[in-house]
């Protein structure tokens, strides 16, 4: 009952929760967005737009989003940060939370800047402080406690800090080739219909590369995020369901089988054996019954406990209440489930023999196209499939969803069975009887090992996985440090610091690895067609991203090591007057659906450029370098406006330090970044992710352990006669405790094992497939997972068997006590 | 001859509820080495306790047992444990084999928990003895009541004791098949020169023995030899 009651637990739990976070979000995602029309881009409003967008009447704020370096003179430090330029009354629903309350408003007007929360406490910051952003110091006025949403793309480990957008000249951090986000937010009258508005110009808007967000938009988001998690969550749950029905089943055969002699007694006596059927499944549906009443309660206490798992994922604070419909559904559920699971045992009962009274190893006839099982069977498929048709109210989704289901359960009891047999057949004969007798103990009578196998391996796969894709990531990123390879990179250098720059970084003895210059441009037209000419072209075959996005190109006459010629040759001058060749990256060739010869042209801040397609070069991505998709020979740029990016490798992180604050105080427009903060911002991002998926991991292996628990109690009689037997045969205490720490280390370790085997083909294509990152073996975390299950597994066992271990061997004489 | 059990003055007295219930009262006898002998009486007159105290199975509330020369009252549990190794063989009414072990593993046990080696020539040897030459991978759900006996008497025989205690050996068998357990009993017994100790209902089977001993109500009222 404890394994149902935890399976319940789990799906009335997360229902709960999800009815509760989706109740208000049509109120909530107003707050969220700020405004009821937003309007964003990488650069300023392009004029034939601004038209467009004095039709929307109302009140009206602009942002402008930039990220680069802070200075903190109070302790000297700096640290990368996103900063928020804002005009206007913006946000016009909800509010920017801040301490003291009044900063909120007050820094639109004075030289104040608010600062994210985690930014105050990580550099002991308060109030009245001051951070130096570019050329200008500000005192800041207010911590902020929330952030509206990010224009840009990303990022998002970079604290916030708001300041009005009319000092934002003063800091001298907008420069040509600056990555900046523009955003225009609009309040219009509660009668203007804004996605009609924007129905008739968004094409527009898209083809100069602008964004427009209205409230239905931000709706729909919130709703497919969380429908998204709502899945996940749900399927976890009902794993943790299934789970738990199928240590149901496995104690009702148990009980079954223990019963039989009685359900023999009672056939002898003349009942029929659907009547005698009927005795068990009317007590098994009661405490069935019970089980997920019991469980319903305790899911909906801990629902209280998921928005504190969640809440880094969560825009809003859920207020929790009790939600009948999730009740009820996981009753409904949990009760058919557990009954039809239930029921595949219990049918047995109807072909007891009689004989079993005279013969207690007689066979019952065993009939193999029994209706009635398969019926349940049935059930069983079609009740995970209305349930989660329930859910997606897809009936594709729904499908795939339980095939993958039964697909994963099946392979799991595959194997589960494979290495069962696996290891009776190979066992070494030769092997000391302790360990043999630990062994045969997994073969016993009324054993679970199976429903162990299955559900601790189930367990153990997802947080395996986990472990590994994790390890394999941060592996990878953290690999770029590896020999000479570059670990910073310093970015938006003006022409003019270049040579002072250089200067600083070797007298920190820093190597200068490269400077490579970037121009921005845009592509005007392709293949003898303009861009515009394209974009109104239904059968066109390149990428809108690949068209509209702002390239950012280097010039050079070389490839680095980290790229190869895959097609053309590579031109690396070019005489005044001569036709331009340029490199592509493979990537961008593909996305812009060009071939060698083809023809591009570029507007570099207002200046025409025609090119042609050169060489395609192909790019690793294994390395902390600059990557360009466009790259022209040298002879063209040199003139173009442009800035700087300088590639060095610092040997720790002190130095790191000591070269970042002299950099950013000698000149604040240039931000460092260096691969430790990367790794730092990544790992956090995935503690994030991944803590979410081994909660709910837990649930399974809890049930497994249940289920552990549950069998152990089940087989104590037979346990303790064994063990007794032994003891009067002989045996010292150290041996029968030595033979049941042999059993559970071998459960333990053969769930632990299964489930690392599939992680590890799992986490193989993961990494192949969906991350493409270089695949290797972490031993760590597989160790680690393996001495957690095998000991945990073990811990429970013993546990358990302190009677086992105690019994007088005069209980082998019991029965006869004259 | 030399002693082989020796019992001085054993009670042995269970609580029941607030009251003492007292099962064996005064108990003294001694068995010399290759004796046979029967402990006969009627249900509840404590012949199965006797058996269980003289083995070392259970505690003596006041008396002696000193079996293969050692004193029980002064062993721990596992001492009490390598003793009953060494120089016991159990035979039970209901077998009391391992269920997941074959019946060549099953005769293996004793010497298996010595720690001993080159042990299965030992057990296929008196599997054959007992007629079980042809069963011994068999599982014991796979044998007769009978067969299942013939088992369990290679299993007593296999650690080569001094003494053997078997309580109700045909009890839950047939005439027929009892006589056959009852015929290799002795028989292996008389090859082995072991001591016997049979707690019996069966009147025919207590008079194959040299002595027989009567309980009743906990006393020892007879103590004949045959």
């Amino acid at each position: 009952m404890s394994s149902i009651i935890c399976g319940i637990a789990a799906l009335v739990a997360i229902n709960s929760f999800n009815h509760n976070l989706v109740k208000d979000v049509n109120e909530q995602s107003k707050s969220l967005l700020g405004a009821d029309v937003v309007i964003s881009g990488n650069r300023p409003v392009v004029e034939s737009l601004q038209g467009m967008m004095d039709s929307l009447v109302g009140e009206k704020s602009s942002e402008v989003e930039l990220f680069s370096m802070s200075f903190i003179p109070k302790s000297e430090e700096t640290q990368f940060v996103r900063l928020k330029a804002l005009e206007g009354g913006f946000p016009y629903y909800g509010k920017l939370s801040t301490v003291p309350d009044e900063a909120g408003t007050q820094f639109k007007t004075s030289k104040t800047a608010l600062v994210e929360e985690s930014m105050m406490l990580q550099y002991e910051l308060s109030v009245g402080d001051s951070i130096k952003l570019g050329q200008a110091t500000f005192l800041i006025g207010g911590t902020l406690k929330n952030v509206f949403g990010s224009l840009g793309a990303g990022a998002s480990f970079a604290p916030t800090i708001y300041i009005a957008k009319k000092y934002l000249d003063e800091t001298e951090l907008v420069q040509p080739g600056s990555m900046v986000d523009y955003g225009y937010y609009y309040k219009v009258a509660e009668d203007f219909d804004t996605d009609t508005w924007k129905k008739k110009r968004n094409e527009r808007f898209r083809n100069e590369s602008f964004r427009i967000t209205t409230m239905t938009d931000q709706r729909e988001n919130l709703n497919e995020a969380f429908a998204n998690l709502n899945s996940f969550l749900n399927l976890v749950a009902l794993v943790a369901l299934l789970l738990g029905c199928i240590g149901v089943a496995s104690s009702v055969m148990i009980y079954v089988r223990e019963k039989m002699p009685s359900i023999a007694v009672f056939r002898c006596l003349g009942m029929k054996g659907n009547h005698a059927f009927l005795i068990y499944f009317i007590q098994i549906v009661v405490l069935g019954c019970i089980g997920v009443v019991i469980g319903a309660a305790l899911g909906s206490a801990i629902q209280v406990y998921l928005p504190v798992v969640l809440k880094d994922f969560l825009p809003y604070e859920v207020v929790m209440d009790i939600s009948w419909r999730a009740i009820s559904q996981g009753l409904g559920i949990g009760l058919i489930v557990s009954i039809l699971f239930a029921l595949i045992p219990l049918l047995s009962i109807r072909n007891v023999s009689p004989l079993r009274t005279l013969r207690a190893s007689f066979e019952d006839g065993v009939n193999k196209r029994d209706f009635l099982k398969w019926a349940a069977y049935g059930g069983i498929v079609i009740s995970i499939f209305g349930f989660l048709y329930s859910l997606t109210g897809n009936i594709k989704d729904s499908t795939v969803f339980t095939i993958g289901l039964l697909a994963a359960f099946g392979i799991l009891y595959g194997v589960a069975s494979f290495v069962m047999w696996a290891v009776k057949k190979f066992l070494p004969r030769h092997w000391s009887f302790i360990f043999r007798q630990g062994l045969s103990n997994l073969y016993r009578p009324n054993n679970q090992t199976k429903t162990l196998l299955t559900s601790i391996g189930l367990g153990t796969v997802v947080l395996a996985t986990l472990f590994i894709i994790q390890g394999l990531l941060l592996k990878n990123v953290a690999s770029m440090d590896a020999g000479n390879q570059p670990n910073m990179i310093l970015y938006g250098i003006e022409k003019e610091q270049s040579a002072q720059l250089a200067e600083i970084t070797e007298s920190h003895s820093l190597p200068v690895i490269a400077q490579v210059p970037i121009v921005t441009m845009r592509l005007e037209g392709w293949k003898g067609r303009s861009k515009a000419d394209w974009l109104t072209d239904t059968a066109r075959t390149a990428s809108r991203w690949a068209i509209n996005r702002e390239a950012r190109v280097s010039y050079r006459d070389t490839l680095t090591e980290s790229e190869k010629l895959v097609e053309g040759s590579f031109i690396g001058n070019v005489e005044k007057g001569d036709s331009v060749f340029i490199s592509l990256a493979q990537m961008y060739k593909e996305a812009l659906d060009v071939e060698l010869g083809d023809e591009l042209i570029w507007n570099v801040q207002g200046a025409r450029i025609k090119t042609y397609v050169g060489s395609i070069r192909e790019i690793e991505f294994n390395s902390m370098s600059t990557r360009f998709f466009v790259l022209f020979p040298n002879g063209v740029l040199e003139k173009a406006p442009q800035f700087e990016v300088l590639v060095t490798k610092s040997p720790d992180v002190h130095a790191t330090a000591s070269y970042r604050s002299e950099v950013v105080k000698t000149f604040p427009n240039i931000s460092v970044i260096d691969l430790g903060s990367i790794l730092a911002a990544l790992n956090d991002i995935l503690n994030k992710v991944s803590y979410i998926i081994k909660f709910m991991a837990g649930f399974s292996i809890l049930t497994g352990f249940l289920v552990l628990l549950s069998s152990l109690i089940l087989s104590k009689f037979q346990r303790v006669k064994e063990s007794v037997l032994l003891r009067t045969l002989g045996a010292s205490r150290k041996q029968i405790f030595t033979i049941n720490v042999v059993e559970y280390a071998l459960l333990g370790s053969l769930s632990s094992l299964t489930g690392i085997a599939l992680a590890l083909i799992a986490s193989f294509l993961l990494a192949k497939y969906m991350f493409e990152i270089d695949y290797s073996i972490l031993w760590s975390p597989i160790i680690l997972m393996f001495v957690i299950v095998t000991s945990l597994t073990i811990f429970i066992g013993m546990l358990n068997s302190r009677e086992v271990l105690n019994k007088s061997p005069l209980e082998v004489l019991r029965k006869e006590v004259g | 001859m030399q002693e082989i059990l020796e019992v001085s003055n054993l009670s042995k007295v269970y609580k029941s509820g607030s009251k003492d219930l007292t099962v064996l009262s005064e108990i003294n006898f001694s068995l010399k080495k290759g004796e046979k002998i029967s402990i006969v009486g009627p249900s509840g007159s404590g012949k199965t306790t006797l058996l269980g105290l003289c083995a070392g199975l259970d505690k003596a509330t006041t008396g002696q047992v000193f079996l293969a020369g050692a004193d029980l009252k002064n062993l721990s549990e596992d001492e009490k444990a390598a003793v009953r190794n060494k120089s016991v063989g159990f035979i039970f009414q209901n077998f009391q084999l391992i269920p997941t072990l074959t019946a060549l593993e099953n005769v293996m046990i004793p010497l298996e928990l010595q720690g001993e080696s080159n042990i299965t020539e030992r057990a296929e040897s008196l599997l054959s003895r007992v007629g079980l030459g042809d069963r011994m991978g068999h599982y014991p759900s796979q044998l007769s009541g009978g067969e299942q006996q013939r088992v369990s008497i290679a299993r007593a025989f296999s650690n080569a004791p001094e003494i053997l205690f078997a309580d109700e050996p045909t009890g839950n068998l047939d005439d027929d098949t009892g006589g056959k357990v009852e015929n290799l009993l002795f028989e292996l017994n008389e090859q082995e020169g072991t001591t016997l100790v049979i707690v019996t209902h069966d009147s025919e089977l207590a008079a194959k023995t040299d002595r027989i001993i009567r309980l009743r109500g906990g006393k020892i009222i007879e103590d004949s030899r045959l």
